[in-house]
């Protein structure tokens, strides 16, 4: 009762705090809404479209796959990865335990072990695909970086190659590929090689495809440094390493950045395609093969490979954001 | 002003453009004595700040030259510091780092590491800029990042100071605060010091001589006008100092009725224009004339 009564003639600041509490709690209601809330309406209401839409598309694999299927069989291409990976397990304890034997027998003997010989699976093919992105788009910043800060500096160079970058910049991989593979195979012969030539051959066209926006990027920024910062360079008469290092190229990073991430997001979509048309082991392979293969699963197979494509594609895009947020000075 | 420490001898300033070459400067004649703290006032487009980058060397002249000590000027160098207007300090460098810039490469050879620290600090400290020292240009305000800018050129110990239009950008209260603390520095130091200036009242509160720009093209030396005022010099008492006013009156006499401000029609639109920044010179002319009729 008295509790009650007290709550009821509770007055002045006392009662515009709890009301302000409340909106508070709404506020933080209403942006916590915004930043998870919503986009996790976004998410389902795509899966439920896409769950009603599936079974309306037939093809001649069958009906489209949809969100159940597909998850069905991203559970299985994973437990065919964890299958793999015992066999290979035991396949190599094998050999070690006969090779213990031989050598208890015979300790001079000549032992090796030989590597599992099965097929890769899903997750080895995205291993695959991510450490020949990773290479292609070192390899295309190693060569867009420099070549875009001389680009930028010298207004002659930059006309001599203007042409030549706004001729090669469009050029879509699918049209590299036959003469990196043919020039790679001509070229790269090597008893012991260091690398597959198909992962040479995937590198390079992703180098080859990936390296303008770095590029043009780089001599954008590079040209666009503060004329007043040159001048003080030069009034500090900087040698041409010192003005590059301490000048030009910190205050063309976030130009150069702003690059970097669309040549990671270019390297990546050339990269997929690029295996799919050459057989190349990767993601690309993985869809390839699912589609010649066109088996009732196939479908629901591509479309995990589609699902984890994107996926990776969002993940290199953040992972390079947070480099950029390490290395940039303005972030 | 004891000899002829800085000259320039005819010096003539000419902009290629499209329709013909734009002759800026011609036949320019100016001789600063050690110590000198000598302002440069025009309108705008005058020239006055192609005159400050031919000393500064970071302009060649086309006819004639600039002498300095007994040596021609032709490249830049940290013997002619140059205070800009928008302070041009590095935004990815702390305060202390940029002027460490500039001390690590005039003072590499000749002094220690730890030398070149306090020297550093010295400079930030002369400023009154030190508490400030691992900010970055962003974090700071427009002034502050001016003095900066002035610690990093005096950090070179130049034999002239250059400034063009250092306290241009900056409010009221803000430049009366930085000139004072200019001539502060200017009394310890006795720096040669060549400014660029729109202002009537900083040129002569704070120079031993005014050298008043004819209107461009082919811009020369108008007036050289000797400041006879004792230092140090406050503001305040200035302001009804009669000598003070005179001067101030010669120099508003001189812009704006000997050269008044030219009509935007008559002029050209040159390459020479864009050396002087901004209309603010435009709108204080404007203002003036307004004043004085």
């Amino acid at each position: 009762m008295s509790t009650l009564s007290q709550t009821d003639t509770q007055t002045g600041p006392g009662r515009w705090l709890s009301l302000m509490g409340i909106l508070f709690t709404w506020q933080r209601l209403a942006s916590a809404a915004q930043q998870l809330l919503l986009p996790l309406v976004g998410i389902l209401v795509f899966l439920g479209a896409w769950h009603l839409a599936a079974p309306q598309v037939n093809t001649s694999l069958g009906a489209f796959p949809g969100p159940a299927d597909v998850m069905e069989q991203a559970g299985a291409l994973w437990q065919e990865h964890q299958n793999q990976r015992d066999r290979a397990e035991k396949y190599v304890t094998m050999q070690e335990e006969r090779n213990a034997r031989i050598l208890s027998t015979n300790p001079d003997a000549e032992v090796r072990i030989r590597a599992y010989p099965g097929a890769p699976t899903f997750i080895d093919q995205i291993g695959t695909s991510l450490v020949t992105v990773v290479a292609g788009f070192f390899l295309a910043t190693v060569i867009a970086v420099p070549l875009g800060i001389v680009i930028g500096l010298n207004r002659y160079f930059n006309a001599a190659m203007n042409p030549l970058i706004q001729i090669f910049k469009p050029v879509s991989p699918l049209a590299w590929l036959p003469l990196v593979t043919m020039v790679v195979s001509a070229t790269y012969v090597s008893d012991d090689p260091m690398f597959e030539k198909s992962f040479l051959t995937s590198m390079i066209t992703v180098t080859l495809c990936s390296l303008w926006p770095t590029l043009i990027n780089t001599s954008f920024g590079v040209a666009a440094v503060n004329p007043d910062l040159v001048n003080v360079s030069r009034v500090l008469r900087l040698s041409f390493w010192t003005h590059v290092r301490k000048v030009v190229l910190p205050s063309s990073i976030p130009a150069i950045f702003t690059g970097l991430r669309v040549s990671l997001g270019i390297a990546w979509m050339v990269l997929i395609a690029a295996e799919m048309l050459s057989q190349n082991p990767g993601l690309g392979k993985f869809v390839w093969d699912e589609f010649q293969n066109g088996s009732s699963q196939s479908l629901s197979r591509i479309m995990v490979a589609v699902l984890a494509i994107g996926f990776i594609g969002f993940l290199l895009d953040r992972g390079m954001l947070v480099v950029q947020r390490k290395v940039a000075w303005n972030e | 002003m004891s000899k002829s420490h800085l000259e320039l001898t005819g010096v003539q300033m000419a902009f290629d453009t499209p329709s013909g070459p734009f002759i800026a400067l011609d036949n320019l004649n100016l001789k600063i004595g050690k110590g000198e703290f000598v302002s440069l006032i025009g309108h705008s487009g005058c020239g006055k700040s192609t005159v400050l980058n031919i000393v500064a060397g970071l302009l060649g002249a086309t006819r004639g030259g600039c002498v300095l000590d007994g040596h021609e000027v032709n490249t830049p160098g940290p013997e002619r510091a140059v205070v800009f207007q928008n302070h041009s300090l590095m935004p990815w460098l702390t305060v202390y780092e940029n002027v460490e810039l500039a001390v690590q490469q005039v003072f590499r050879k000749s002094m220690s590491k730890r030398e070149r620290k306090a020297w550093i600090l010295h400079n930030l400290e002369l400023v009154h800029m030190d508490h400030a020292a691992n900010k970055r240009p962003g974090e700071i305000s427009g002034g502050m990042a001016q003095r900066v800018g002035i610690a990093r050129a005096l950090a070179m110990k130049p034999s002239v100071l250059l400034m063009d239009e250092p306290f241009g950008a900056l409010d009221a209260l803000t430049r009366a605060h930085l000139q004072d603390s200019l001539m502060e520095i200017q009394q310890e130091l006795n720096n040669t010091v060549i400014m660029i200036t729109h202002d009537v009242d900083e040129a002569v509160l704070l120079s031993d001589r005014i050298i008043m720009m004819t209107n461009g093209p082919a811009a020369t030396v108008g007036e050289d006008l000797a400041i006879d005022l004792p230092r140090p010099r406050n503001r305040v008492a200035m302001a009804d100092n009669p000598r003070y006013l005179r001067y101030r009156q010669a120099v508003l006499s001189f812009l704006y009725e000997k050269q008044r401000f030219p009509d935007k029609a008559e002029r050209k639109p040159s390459a020479g224009q864009k050396q002087d920044s901004g209309s603010e010179g435009e709108d204080e002319g404007r203002q003036g004339l307004r004043a004085i009729a």
